[in-house]
């Protein structure tokens, strides 16, 4: 029997929360920061689009006059 | 038909059709599928010969026998129908227990023994706590108990 | 039935809708996994057989349920999609995909610490185990078919027939121990009932409950990204306070 099964046997909860809460807890941090992120990006992107789309508006408008 | 009728006969349809292929193949490789064969099985030589495979079944009820050397163990796993006694030489799980399920991995020898390589335990979906269990235990037996001299071959009784 | 199911169904609304949701449902999220595990942990007794290993139960049986559910969210916004090429179905279908992905990912994970110290083994390729195995690549197939098509209505089409395609496997994952012999024990929550200590299920429910409203809050915020990248053209959305600011 492997050291590892002999800890699990005596620390049963301590196994049960490493093993499975902590992870899948993780896990879950690690999918809202990603969409936290994701947000961030995209909502830069579009904002600099825009801003590029102004200018040029802006300077169509200079040309004109 | 407006497109959007045909879109979706045409999902309905593909779906079903699929459905009915996966049936169809999954029933064909039923034995394949399955993680392992019961004792009656092996009896009417549904499991493979000269190979290894895994039987399925609950250990009897006072079958397990433990050699001298603390490591080999003796039993026999029932369907209630056939049984067929297994060798095992290793660390059994913490749920192996007699009266409970049990798949042992090995090959059947020519005198019918199996001679396991691995044995995994089977837990059933009950979920209780200790002293719940117990209550249901005395329970069984008090039933058991009376119901026995009304009528010889016991009643299934309740799992 | 006067409510017009078409002006939810545009981004234009679901993305001022979806922002104001989500905080309600990450918040009760919180509290409903705060409570479950209390009760799985605090009050639930230990399982006769199993000690406290089948405390994994808890999260384990959730993330499954979840992992399936969500594939058949998914696959019917594929499906919507398709049939009526509305704009926020496909873009829902694909919103779900990582989420769905993950839980399968829980799901098995959690399976195999359960299953060293109670069956004796990590893994075994019973039909249970292999069929929930597929679902995650299933998953994984469907976000890799997406991000492998450059245009994304195109993108959109091909991984819906993928998803719709793979649905056939959900009733195989939940059927499975019941068709054939498996190592995994039959359903404890079944049509007609639960046989399972009241606490242990109080306990399963709660963060079962706490796990689909965490789902709901990750997917609608995912899916207001995607609407932003998507309609990032429009007039309605240069005109977002979030976007002018």
């Amino acid at each position: 029997m492997s050291s590892l099964d002999i800890w699990m046997r005596e620390n049963p909860l301590a196994y049960v929360w490493l093993g499975s809460y902590a992870v899948a807890f993780l896990i879950f941090a690690i999918e809202i920061a990603m969409v936290i992120h994701k947000r961030k990006i995209t909502l830069q992107q579009v904002r600099l689009m825009r801003e590029a789309e102004d200018e040029a508006r802006d300077d169509k408008s200079g040309e004109n006059n | 038909m407006k497109p959007r009728q045909k879109r979706f006969m045409f999902i309905a349809v593909a779906v079903a059709a699929l459905a009915l292929v996966v049936g169809l193949v999954l029933n064909a490789l039923e034995n394949n599928v399955s993680l392992y064969f019961t004792p009656t099985q092996v009896f009417n030589n549904e499991a493979p010969h000269g190979r290894s495979f895994r039987i399925g079944g609950l250990v009897q009820e006072g079958s397990v026998k433990r050699e001298a050397d603390g490591l080999t163990v003796n039993f026999v796993i029932t369907d209630k129908h056939k049984s067929i006694p297994v060798v095992f030489k290793g660390i059994l799980p913490d749920l192996f227990t007699e009266g409970k399920g049990v798949v042992a991995q090995g090959r059947v020898e020519a005198d019918g023994v199996m001679r396991a390589d691995e044995v995994l335990a089977k837990h059933d979906e009950n979920y209780m706590a200790p002293e719940a269990a117990d209550a249901l235990k005395k329970a069984e037996t008090a039933n058991a108990a009376a119901a026995a001299p009304a009528s010889a071959p016991a009643a299934p009784a309740a799992k | 039935m006067a409510i017009n199911w078409f002006k939810y169904s545009a981004p234009t609304t679901f993305y001022g809708l979806a922002g104001k949701l989500i905080p309600w449902f990450a918040a009760s999220s919180a509290i409903l996994f705060v409570a479950g595990l209390y009760i799985g942990f605090a009050v639930a007794p230990a399982d006769y057989q199993q000690g406290e290993f089948y405390r994994i139960i808890f999260i384990h049986v959730p993330a499954s349920i979840l992992s399936m559910f969500l594939y058949l969210v998914m696959a019917g916004y594929a499906a919507l999609g398709l049939i009526f090429n509305t704009r926020l179905s496909a873009m829902m279908a694909t919103a779900i995909a990582p989420t769905g992905a993950l839980f399968a990912f829980i799901s098995l994970w959690t399976g195999a610490l359960w299953g060293k110290p109670m069956w004796g083994a990590w893994w075994v390729w019973d039909a249970r185990l292999t069929s929930e195995l597929i679902l995650l690549f299933l998953y994984l197939g469907f976000i890799a078919l997406h991000a492998s098509i450059d245009d994304p209505r195109r993108a959109d089409r091909a991984s819906a027939l993928l998803a719709i395609v793979g649905s056939v496997n959900v009733p195989i994952i939940y059927f499975s121990v019941k068709w054939w012999n498996t190592l995994h024990q039959g359903s404890t929550i079944k049509f007609s009932g639960t046989s399972m200590h009241v606490a242990m299920q109080q306990a399963m429910f709660t963060v079962l409950a706490a796990c689909w409203l965490y789902a709901i809050a990750v997917v609608l915020a995912r899916v207001r990204s995607i609407i932003l990248e998507r309609e990032r053209n429009t007039t309605w959305i240069n005109e977002l306070p979030e976007v002018r600011s």
